[in-house]
């Protein structure tokens, strides 16, 4: 229970970080909040050579609007995401959606970066990234490169990322100005990683669903979005039958594992149910 | 193979200068090197909460940190809220409600509580469950601890400033 040993670098700026991940040629990885990757160097799942540590690079800290987006530094803390005033503003799902994040001293520690290059597919921020259409911008030597979200978890801790490249922002893409957002969650307990849970974004017009946008997670290898399920909801009125075939097309999406905690039925199940919750939620913000 | 760093940090006030290895954890850190005992370890990955403590003021898991990242920082532990002799007020609610039994996780609980009542102010029993629900306590069951902060924090806001 005790990390094996390591060469240990604090990094000063992305360029110190990303050469000596160059040089470890494979053999480094970047701690930044280390709330997924202690734990794995502590039960010695992972035996890096060298850890390099980019908490003290500065910049990379921060949420900030900009024209088109919103900006988030990599280094950015889940607590300080939360309560950033252009997530506030421009996201408030990210903030609710983040409450659902572990507890609050892995949220004081743990970085939006982190947790997308983390990929795990029972995590709120990747689900997140790929609902709201995140660029996802890193760096490789001295070349920046920016992804679509969709193009960037390829499956369960696996990003499209090479082992020297460095995520250092999400953008996010701002939204319509009317429009509701839906996040449903179950786990066992708060806190603990979900079962399964959804999104939505939408807009209200004359009675009918549009721009309509579905994700989940839990449910698969990476975090999804569902274009079937958006497809029947796109120009929809707001009404029962409406939401349930959306929980069929839901459901009928997703090939979800078994495990100790649920079996695949009851986690397609309850992606349908929450699926219907998070499309309530979000068409009573967009019509308020 | 054991690579070593000097750290320099404060620990409840205190500067402190050490040699330590790399990869050698905050809690093991504080306790092994600097004796302080009151930090307690658990799991050592992340999910008890016992060995949680303040670094620059926010609550964090000292089996998620090395101690080399805490170079430069000011950590707060258990034993910088109070003594057997004087109790912090915290630690006093704590006692009065009688919000510990065996003692093991009310090290990390107190420090949650430290945060919670210094940078959250919580409204409600929900909000202060919620805070807890991340240090595990086999003992009592929390129905007591959520007394014991709520006590707290309205002594707090009694005592203005």
């Amino acid at each position: 229970m005790k990390p094996p040993p390591f060469r240990y670098i604090a990094a000063r700026s992305v360029e110190e970080a990303l050469g000596a991940l160059h040089e470890a040629g494979g053999e480094a990885k970047l701690l930044a909040g280390g709330q997924s990757l202690m734990p794995m160097l502590n039960f010695r799942l992972l035996r890096p050579a060298v850890l390099v540590d980019i908490n003290r690079i500065p910049g990379l800290s921060g949420a900030t609007e900009d024209a088109d987006c919103v900006r988030i530094g990599a280094l950015t803390r889940h607590t300080d995401l939360q309560n950033a005033p252009a997530i506030r503003a421009r996201f408030p799902i990210v903030a609710d959606a983040l409450s659902h994040v572990a507890h609050l001293a892995v949220r004081n520690r743990g970085t939006a970066g982190g947790s997308l290059s983390h990929a795990d597919p029972a995590a709120e921020l990747p689900m997140l990234a790929c609902l709201l259409d995140a660029r996802i911008r890193t760096q490789r030597a001295a070349a920046a490169n920016t992804r679509d979200a969709a193009a960037f978890f390829l499956g369960p801790l696996a990003t499209a990322m090479e082992p020297d490249e460095m995520l250092v922002g999400i953008d996010l893409p701002l939204l319509p100005e009317r429009h509701g957002w839906g996040f449903a969650e179950h786990a066992r307990r708060h806190g603990d990683f979900a079962l399964a849970a959804v999104a939505v974004i939408l807009s209200a017009e004359n009675g009918s669903m549009r721009n309509v946008r579905v994700a989940a997670m839990g449910v698969g290898d990476t975090p999804l979005r569902l274009p079937s399920a958006e497809r029947v909801l796109e120009g929809a009125p707001f009404a029962p039958e409406s939401l349930a075939a959306a929980a069929d097309a839901v459901r009928g999406a997703l090939a979800p594992m078994s495990d100790l905690h649920a079996s695949a039925d009851y986690r397609r199940h309850l992606a349908g149910v929450l699926a219907v919750r998070a499309l309530r939620a979000a068409w009573e913000r967009a019509a308020a | 193979m054991s690579e070593h760093r000097t750290i320099r940090l404060r620990v409840n006030g205190r500067a402190y200068e050490r040699s330590v290895e790399s990869r050698l954890l905050l809690s093991d850190f504080l306790r092994d090197a600097l004796g302080l005992t009151g930090t307690h370890v658990g799991c050592e990955h992340g999910v008890c909460g016992a060995c949680t403590v303040l670094v620059d003021g926010r609550s964090v898991r000292s089996c998620l940190m090395l101690a080399v990242q805490a170079e430069g920082a000011e950590v707060e532990t258990v034993e910088g809220l109070g003594s057997p002799d004087r109790l912090s007020p915290l630690q006093e609610a704590f006692r009065a409600h009688h919000a510990l039994q065996c003692g093991f996780c009310t090290p990390g609980i107190l420090m949650t509580c430290v945060d919670l009542l210094r940078n959250r102010r919580p409204a409600s029993d929900d909000e202060i469950r919620h805070a807890l629900s991340g240090n595990l306590c086999r003992c009592t069951g929390y129905d007591h601890i959520v007394r014991a902060v709520r006590a707290a924090l309205d002594a707090a806001r009694d005592t203005p400033g």
